[in-house]
C-alpha cells in the first residue's frame, strides 16, 4: 500500500534543480535579449514640460526611445483600474509612460531600449527631462488637510470612503459602563522579495503570436490584459510565471506599465526584450503597504466584554488605485479577529498621497486590524485590572457558535463568516506554551535584577482561500507519468510537492511519477492568482477534484478491459486491480493506452489500443459523453473564504539603557486546518514570523516632505538577518474547514499579522508605558522614555488579579 | 560616442577555463551570468547588501556585485554550479538544505550555499552562534532563517560523519 502522502512532511522536489543553480527565473531567461531601461520622475508631484532625447542618441548600442507620445491608442489609455468599488468613488490610475503628470517618485516616464543593460542605462542617463514643479502632498495629515491635491480632480485627496455597520456600535459605547478612545498609528514597508519584477518578451513574428514571461503572481490575469492592450486575441498571447524569486504581494499587482512596453516595443523591434527591475527601481517603483491612522473607540461592561466597537481608518493608498481598496476593507472586517463586538461601526478612507502606490503585502491590512483591536484588548484589561488573556477569553467566539456570521461583507464581496475554528483552545495553547501564568514572577524576578522584560500576546483570524475559482488538470501518460496544471503561480511555497501529494494520494500513484505545472497559460489557461493563502485551497482542491474525475475515469475503462464491475475495483500503486484478487489487475498506464483508441501503434504499447487489439467492438471506441485519453479538469469555487486563525505571544527584553529591543522568546499557535505538509506549512509561518518582526521592529519606508524616499537600498532599508530573528516555537491546532473537499485553510499570510501588535504589547509591558505605533526602534523607545519621565505619556495600569 | 575598449577576460570557473571579452565596467556577476550563461548566481540588489551574489574567490566568498571581472584574470572561482559533485551528488550542505527546508523561493539560496560552503571549510564543528554570525550576512525574505541555521549545523554534521568514515577506511 502506498504511504499516504498528504500530511507527510515530504522534501520538495522543486529543490534538487533550485540547489543546483539550475532554477529558471526570469533574468536567467533571454541571454542576448535587448535590454529596457526607464527614464524615472525624479519629482513626487510635476508636470512634465519637455523631454529632450538627443543626449541618448549617439550612445553605442542604442536601439529605441520610447514617450507617452509614442503609444498607439490602446496603451495611451490610463492603466486598468483592477478591482472596482461602489466606495471607491474617484479612482485615478497612471500611464504606462507618464503623459503630462508625475505623482510620485520612480513613476515611468521614458524607455529605452539598447544592445545591453549597461547600455540602455547610458542612453537613459542622457535623457533630459523638464519638469515644471507641483506641491508634494506627503503622508496621512498632509492628504487630510488637503491643502494641496494629488489629483485636481479628487476633492480633499479622498479616493474612497466606506461605513461599513452592525448594529448601533455609537449608542452602545455611549451606554456603556466604561468607554476608550485610542489613537494609532502604522508606517509603510514593503513586500521586498529578492528578486524584483521582470518582464521578457519574444515575438513568434510569422505566427503573430506573443510569448511572455513574467515575474507575477497571477500569469492569466497579465494574459487577459496584454491582449486587450496590444489588440491580440488571448489564444496569440502565452504568459509564463517562470521560476519567482519571491512575490509577498507585491507581484498580485499589475498588469505594471512594463507588462505592456516590453512586449509591445520587442513586437515593433522585432527582437526579444528583457527589462529586468533593480533594487532601487522595486523601492521606488513597484508597491508599498501597512501605511495607516486608526482612531478605535470602544465601550465595554465590568467583565470586559466588549459592547460597542467604533473604528475610523484612514489609509495612505500612495499616487494611484490601480488595486482599489481591497486593503483597508480588510482591515475593516478582519480588525474583528476572533472577538464579538457586540456592536460594529467602522468608517474608512483611502487618502491620495505622491508616494508609490499601495497594493497588498502579505497580510493584506490585517497586520494593521490585529494592531487596532488587539492594543484596544490591552487597554480594557488594562482599565478594569484583569489580566490580558482573560478580558480576551471572555470576548472570543466560541466553538458552539460556528459558523458565525459577523453580518459583514468581506473583501470577497461575500458574506463575512467564519467557518471553523476552535479560538479557546488556541489561546489555552499558546498560553500554555509561552508559559503565560508564570511570567509574572519571570518578569519581577528580572525587574529585581534591574532588568526590563516583557510578554505580549495577540490574536487574529485570517479569511483565506478566496474565490472565485481555480482549476486543475491531471493526465496520465503512458509511460505512467502524471502531469498536473494549474494556473495560478508559484514563489516559493512549495506547490508542485504539495499538489503532487495530494494527486499522488488520490491516484494511488507514487510522488516520483507527479509533476507538477503552474501559472504556465500553456498548460492552463483559466486562473486567477496567487494570493490571500488561496493556493492550497483553491488549487488543492482543484486538482483533488480533476484526480478523482481521473481515477473514476480509470476504473470505468479498467472495468471494460478486465471485464469486471467499476464497484470492484481499486487503484493502488499505479495499478488498478480487483479487490481482495490483487492477481487481476492492470497497470495505471496501460489503462491510458486503452483509454485513447488507436488506429496506429508506433510502439508496443500502442499496439494495445489499436483496431485489431482491443476485444469489444459493440460498441464506438469512445463512448458517448466521453473524450480519448486518460485526463481529467476540474475547478473548484467555494462559496466564501475559509477562516484559519492563531495567537502569538513574545517576550522581549529592553535594554535600560540603550533602549535596544531583544527578542528572548517568540511563540506561535496555528490553525489553518488540515495540514498537505507540515514542514513547508511551518516554513510559511517562520517566513510570515520574520516579515512581522520586520514591521514591528525594523522596517519603515522614510519619505521626507518632499516625496524623496530616503531609504531606497538595502543599505538603508533595515530588512533582517539571522541575527535578528528569534527562535520561533510552534504548536498547531487542526480544526478542519467544513467548506472543501481536503478541510484546509490557507497559511501563507498568517505568521505576519500579530507582529505588529504582540511587540506593541511587549515592549509596553516591559516599558510601563503605551505603545500606540509601529514600528518601534531603538532610538524612538528612547525619546518615548524621555517623554515619560518628563510625565508626557501615559502609564500603563497593570494592576493584575 | 566612442566604441568601450574591451578586455579578453580569461579566469577558471569550477575548474573550467572560461573566457570572453568585455568591457572593464562588466561587474563579475553579469559576467558570470550574462557572458558566461552561468545563471545559478543570483543579484539581489547590486550594492553588495544582501548576498545572493556571493561566489567564492579562490575558496573565499566575495560579493560578486562588487568587483569587476577584469579585475579577475586567472584566478579560480566557484558559483553555485559548481558545488555538486562531478556526478552530480549534492553537496553535504546541499544535501542539509533540501532536507531541512532551508530555501522556499530559492533566489538566495546559491549565495547561501557559497558563504556556509566556505564557513564548514574553516569550521567543522560550529556552534549554532558561530552559525548565526556567519550567515548573518545574506539577506532571505521567505524563511525567517530558522531552517538555514539547522542546515547549515546538519551539514556539518553530514561532513564530519563523511571525515568519520574517510578516517577508517
Amino acid at each position: 500500500m502506498t504511504t499516504k502522502m498528504f500530511g507527510a512532511p515530504i522534501r520538495r522536489t522543486e529543490d534538487p534543480r533550485l540547489l543546483t543553480g539550475r532554477g529558471g527565473y526570469l533574468d536567467d531567461l533571454g541571454r542576448g535579449a535587448l535590454a529596457a531601461a526607464f527614464v524615472r520622475s525624479p519629482h513626487a508631484h510635476a508636470r512634465v514640460t519637455d523631454i529632450d532625447v538627443t543626449g541618448a542618441l549617439d550612445v553605442e548600442g542604442l536601439i529605441a526611445v520610447y514617450t507617452y507620445e509614442d503609444l498607439p491608442e490602446r496603451l495611451a489609455e490610463a492603466l486598468p483600474a483592477l478591482i472596482p468599488h461602489p466606495a471607491l468613488h474617484h479612482p485615478r490610475t497612471g500611464y504606462a509612460l507618464a503623459r503630462d503628470e508625475v505623482n510620485h517618485v520612480g513613476e515611468p516616464v521614458v524607455m529605452v531600449v539598447a544592445r545591453d543593460r549597461y547600455l540602455a542605462e547610458d542612453a537613459a542617463e542622457r535623457i533630459v527631462v523638464s519638469y515644471e514643479m507641483l506641491p508634494p502632498v506627503v503622508g496621512i495629515p498632509a492628504a487630510l488637510a488637503a491643502e494641496h491635491l494629488v489629483h485636481d480632480d479628487v476633492p480633499g485627496n479622498v479616493a474612497a470612503h466606506l461605513v461599513q455597520e452592525v448594529g448601533d456600535a455609537r449608542a452602545a459605547i455611549a451606554a456603556a459602563p466604561y468607554r476608550l478612545e485610542l489613537n494609532l498609528a502604522v508606517e509603510r514597508s514593503a513586500s521586498t522579495p529578492m528578486e524584483g519584477r521582470g518582464v521578457y518578451a519574444r515575438w513568434d513574428l510569422a505566427d503573430e503570436s506573443l510569448r511572455l514571461y513574467t515575474s507575477t503572481q497571477t500569469s492569466t490575469s497579465v494574459r487577459a490584459a496584454v491582449a486587450s492592450r496590444l489588440g491580440l486575441s488571448p489564444t496569440k498571447v502565452e504568459v509564463v510565471a517562470p521560476d519567482v524569486g519571491g512575490g509577498f504581494g507585491v507581484k498580485i499587482m499589475h498588469p505594471w506599465p512594463e507588462e505592456f512596453l516590453v512586449p509591445w516595443a520587442a513586437g515593433l523591434l522585432g527582437q526579444e526584450v528583457k527589462w529586468t527591475e533593480d533594487r532601487r527601481e522595486h523601492f521606488i517603483s513597484s508597491a508599498h503597504e501597512r501605511g495607516q491612522l486608526q482612531t478605535v473607540r470602544v465601550g465595554f461592561d465590568d467583565d470586559g466584554h466588549l459592547l460597542g466597537l467604533d473604528v475610523e481608518i484612514w489609509h495612505d493608498n500612495g499616487a494611484y488605485t490601480p488595486y482599489g481598496i481591497i486593503v483597508p476593507i480588510i482591515t475593516a472586517t478582519q480588525l474583528l479577529g476572533p472577538y464579538k463586538p457586540g456592536s460594529y461601526r467602522v468608517e474608512f478612507s483611502s487618502l491620495y498621497t505622491n508616494t508609490v502606490i499601495v497594493t497588498p503585502y502579505r497580510g493584506a491590512g490585517r497586520p494593521q486590524g490585529c494592531f487596532a483591536m488587539e492594543r484596544t484588548m490591552d487597554r480594557i484589561a488594562d482599565e478594569l485590572g484583569l489580566d490580558r488573556t482573560v478580558v480576551r477569553e471572555r470576548n472570543l467566539i466560541r466553538p458552539e457558535e460556528m459558523p458565525y456570521d459577523h453580518q459583514m461583507t468581506f473583501q470577497d464581496g461575500r458574506p463575512l463568516i467564519y467557518d471553523s475554528g476552535d479560538l479557546p483552545e488556541t489561546l489555552r495553547k499558546i498560553k500554555a506554551l509561552v508559559g503565560w501564568d508564570d511570567f509574572a514572577a519571570i518578569q519581577a524576578e528580572a525587574q529585581a535584577q534591574g532588568r526590563k522584560i516583557g510578554i505580549g500576546i495577540a490574536c487574529y483570524v485570517e479569511g483565506t482561500g478566496v474565490g472565485p475559482y481555480e482549476g486543475g488538470h491531471v493526465q496520465v501518460e503512458t509511460s505512467g507519468r502524471v502531469l498536473v496544471s494549474t494556473g495560478l503561480t508559484s514563489q516559493g511555497q512549495g506547490h508542485q510537492t504539495a499538489f503532487a501529494q495530494i494527486v499522488a494520494d488520490e491516484l494511488g500513484v507514487p510522488m516520483s511519477d507527479v509533476t507538477v505545472t503552474t501559472g504556465d497559460t500553456r498548460r492552463f489557461g483559466y486562473a486567477v492568482g496567487t494570493f490571500a493563502s488561496r493556493a492550497a485551497v483553491m488549487s488543492g482542491n482543484a486538482v483533488a477534484l480533476a484526480a478523482r474525475n481521473v481515477r473514476d475515469k480509470a476504473l470505468k475503462v479498467a472495468g471494460e478491459a478486465l471485464e469486471v464491475d467499476v464497484g470492484d475495483l481499486e487503484l493502488v500503486d499505479g495499478v488498478v486491480r480487483v479487490k481482495g484478487s490483487p492477481d487481476v489487475s492492470i497497470e495505471l498506464r496501460t489503462v491510458a493506452v486503452l483509454a485513447n483508441p488507436l488506429r496506429y501503434a508506433f510502439d508496443d504499447s500502442a499496439k494495445r489500443a489499436t483496431q485489431f487489439a482491443v476485444g469489444n467492438t459493440a460498441g464506438p471506441p469512445i463512448p458517448e459523453d466521453e473524450e480519448p485519453g486518460l485526463e481529467g479538469r476540474d475547478f473548484y469555487s467555494p462559496t466564501q473564504s475559509t477562516f484559519a486563525n492563531g495567537m502569538h505571544a513574545v517576550v522581549v527584553e529592553t535594554d535600560p539603557e540603550t533602549a535596544e529591543i531583544k527578542i528572548l522568546r517568540y511563540c506561535v499557535v496555528h490553525d489553518c486546518g488540515n495540514l498537505i505538509n507540515p514542514m513547508i506549512v511551518e516554513g510559511q509561518v517562520h517566513g510570515g514570523v520574520a516579515q512581522g518582526v520586520a514591521g514591528a521592529l525594523y522596517e519603515r519606508m522614510v519619505y521626507d516632505g518632499s516625496g524623496q524616499l530616503l531609504n531606497a537600498s538595502f543599505m538603508d532599508f533595515l530588512m533582517p538577518y539571522a541575527s535578528e530573528m528569534p527562535k520561533i516555537e510552534i504548536d498547531h491546532l487542526e480544526t478542519p474547514s467544513p467548506l472543501n473537499p481536503l478541510g484546509i485553510k490557507g497559511a501563507g499570510e498568517a505568521g505576519v499579522i500579530p507582529g505588529m501588535a504582540v511587540f506593541a504589547a511587549a515592549i509596553e509591558d516591559a516599558e510601563g508605558f503605551r505603545i500606540t505605533q509601529m514600528p518601534i526602534s531603538p532610538s524612538e523607545l528612547f525619546h518615548l522614555r524621555q517623554l515619560f519621565a518628563a510625565g508626557e505619556l501615559e502609564p500603563v495600569d497593570r494592576r493584575h488579579t | 560616442m566612442s566604441t568601450e575598449q574591451t578586455y579578453d577576460v580569461a579566469m577558471v570557473v569550477n575548474g573550467v577555463p572560461q573566457s570572453a571579452t568585455v568591457p572593464a565596467r562588466r561587474l563579475l556577476s553579469d559576467f558570470l551570468r550574462h557572458d558566461l550563461g552561468l545563471t545559478g548566481t543570483h543579484v539581489g540588489c547590486e550594492h553588495g547588501v544582501c548576498g545572493c551574489c556571493t561566489v567564492l574567490l579562490d575558496g573565499e566568498p566575495i560579493r560578486s556585485c562588487l568587483v569587476f571581472a577584469v579585475s579577475l584574470r586567472g584566478r579560480a572561482v566557484t558559483t553555485v554550479e559548481g558545488l555538486a559533485a562531478a556526478d552530480g551528488t549534492m553537496s553535504a550542505v546541499q544535501q542539509a538544505f533540501a532536507e531541512c527546508h532551508a530555501l522556499q523561493c530559492g533566489f538566495c539560496t546559491p549565495g547561501f550555499l557559497t558563504t556556509i560552503t566556505a564557513f564548514l571549510g574553516d569550521n567543522l564543528d560550529p556552534t549554532e552562534e558561530e552559525v548565526v554570525e556567519a550567515i548573518s550576512g545574506n539577506l532571505c525574505r521567505c524563511t525567517g532563517y530558522q531552517n538555514i541555521v539547522k542546515a547549515t549545523l546538519r551539514a556539518a554534521e553530514l561532513r564530519r560523519t563523511t571525515a568519520r568514515h574517510r578516517a577508517e577506511q
